[in-house]
């Protein structure tokens, strides 16, 4: 078998794709006009497929903040910290989290990706278990594998499920960690976070909570599900991502754990790579200020997000979830899937396209997520786009 | 990561092979030289819910990093053997 035999598959999903003139994953925005519209194919588009919860990529405050350390500090750290050192942005930055968290520490990682590969790379080894949500990323599922540890799933959203594995797990089940996460990425579905912490607490264990698309959207004061469930306390680690709420790029991790920071010296995507830069350090400071004080856009954003689920249903869509940020469009069909994608962006709104095996239930979806920038014209908007291909379809 | 019962061989296999064909829908004949890729067609994820039901028949738990080394249905019926045994 040669070296690139094994893209044969791909190459014949790619020609089944042009065939149908559809490159769902290599749209260019052609021109960024503001955190929900751009230019894609020459066209004026409504941008809801962007995870920018808060629209924070053009607030005021974050690029003046970005822009200043650029100027001071430079294009980049040009390593990694374990080799290069600190910045001082990093390591407040990493205070700043730990005190909006009100836990002990936190580590940035530069990428959210990397946060979860970190993590669980750095965490956990051959000798332990790990326990995740059938559903959780793809983050998640690497840093497992990375790890090395024994990855056991339970049934998306099950607390029974995890329970009775729990059980199974006998006297191991006191250093297995479980791992869910806020809201979930592809149907946008909450997890039962109450029930899951009561069953660590049956069983013993730790718990990851990964926030990436719950931060800044959930709780008073934006800090994800554990703070609307009530249950931060009982969150021994909770990764997060700066590339959707905060509008920037990174991941981190926040603990009130003391070995926490052992995890820096063992987790080597944290070691052998570059860290973030002045700039996106910079800008993250400023968006989780901005953040933890966004009481009215996170109103705003409820509003939207509401304003296109309740659309969709009227217009008689299945829908992944109850309504959040993520609002997920469930198709049987993988090429009408892609077709309605297709046909969305040639009426100017860019979606997500979701696939098997990607999907949980090999489902296909047509991903929308909303932001608090979206005016309730785009929302609106979004809808008619939705309702002629009703017609249409 | 175990239950307490043990199963035989042709038990744990029967149950798979009743798995398998809800999947295909008996379009495929199915038997323990199967392969699950290969002549089924799974995907991963489809193989990892596949798992999830053998998983509550035989009350075990399957680590998901079993799953690159089977490759037909006999393997993957070993290996739920050794750890119905373990327990």
């Amino acid at each position: 078998m040669g070296l690139f035999d094994k893209f044969n598959g791909l190459v014949a999903a790619r020609s089944e794709l042009g065939a149908l003139r559809i490159d769902p994953f290599g749209v260019e925005i052609e021109r960024i006009i503001s955190p929900t519209e751009g230019i894609i194919h020459g066209r004026h588009t409504i941008l809801a497929g962007t995870n920018n919860y808060l629209g924070l990529t053009f607030n005021p405050e974050c690029l003046a903040a970005a822009h200043q350390a650029l100027d001071a500090e430079g294009t980049g750290t040009t390593g990694s910290r374990m080799a290069n050192g600190s910045y001082s942005g990093h390591r407040r930055l990493e205070e700043e989290l730990a005190a909006f968290y009100g836990v002990r520490d936190a580590i940035v990682f530069s990428t959210g990706y990397q946060a979860n590969l970190g993590m669980l790379a750095g965490l956990t080894g051959p000798n332990d278990v790990v326990l995740l949500d059938a559903d959780c990323h793809a983050s998640i599922y690497d840093g497992c594998r990375m790890s090395g540890a024994e990855v056991i799933r339970f049934r998306h959203n099950n607390a029974d499920d995890l329970a009775k594995r729990m059980r199974r797990l006998g006297a191991r089940a006191t250093d297995t960690l479980i791992l869910v996460e806020g809201i979930y990425s592809m149907l946008g579905d909450r997890a039962p976070l109450k029930e899951i912490v009561d069953v660590k607490r049956e069983f013993g264990g730790y718990l990851l909570v990964d926030e990436a698309h719950s931060l800044g959207v959930l709780g008073e004061r934006g800090r994800g599900l554990v703070e609307e469930a009530g249950v931060l306390a009982d969150a021994d680690f909770i990764v997060g991502t700066f590339s959707k709420s905060l509008g920037g790029a990174g991941g981190f991790c926040v603990s009130d754990l003391p070995e926490l920071d052992l995890v820096r010296y063992s987790s080597r995507p944290y070691i052998f790579t570059a860290s973030p830069s002045p700039a996106t350090i910079a800008s993250t400071r400023q968006a989780l200020r901005v953040l933890a004080e966004g009481h009215e856009l996170r109103a705003r954003l409820r509003a939207n997000f509401e304003r296109l689920h309740s659309g969709l249903t009227a217009l008689g869509y299945t829908l992944g979830a109850p309504p959040s940020p993520v609002i997920a469009v469930v198709f049987d069909d993988k090429v009408a899937t892609l077709k309605f994608w297709r046909d969305l962006l040639d009426r100017g709104v860019y979606v997500n396209l979701m696939l098997p095996p990607a999907t949980p239930n090999g489902v296909s979806l047509i991903r929308c997520s909303v932001s608090a920038a979206h005016t309730p014209g785009q929302i609106d908007a979004v809808c008619a786009a939705f309702a002629d291909l009703r017609t249409v379809t | 990561m175990t239950g307490n019962s043990t199963f035989d061989y042709p038990q744990i296999l029967a149950e798979i092979c009743g798995e398998l064909v809800k999947v295909t829908l008996g379009r495929i004949a199915i038997d323990e030289d199967t392969e699950l890729l290969g002549d089924l067609n799974l995907d991963s994820l489809q193989v990892m819910n596949l798992l999830l039901h053998v998983e509550d028949r035989f009350d075990i738990s399957i680590p998901v990093s079993i799953l690159p080394d089977v490759k037909t249905v006999k393997d993957l019926a070993l290996r739920i053997e050794n750890l119905t045994r373990e327990g």
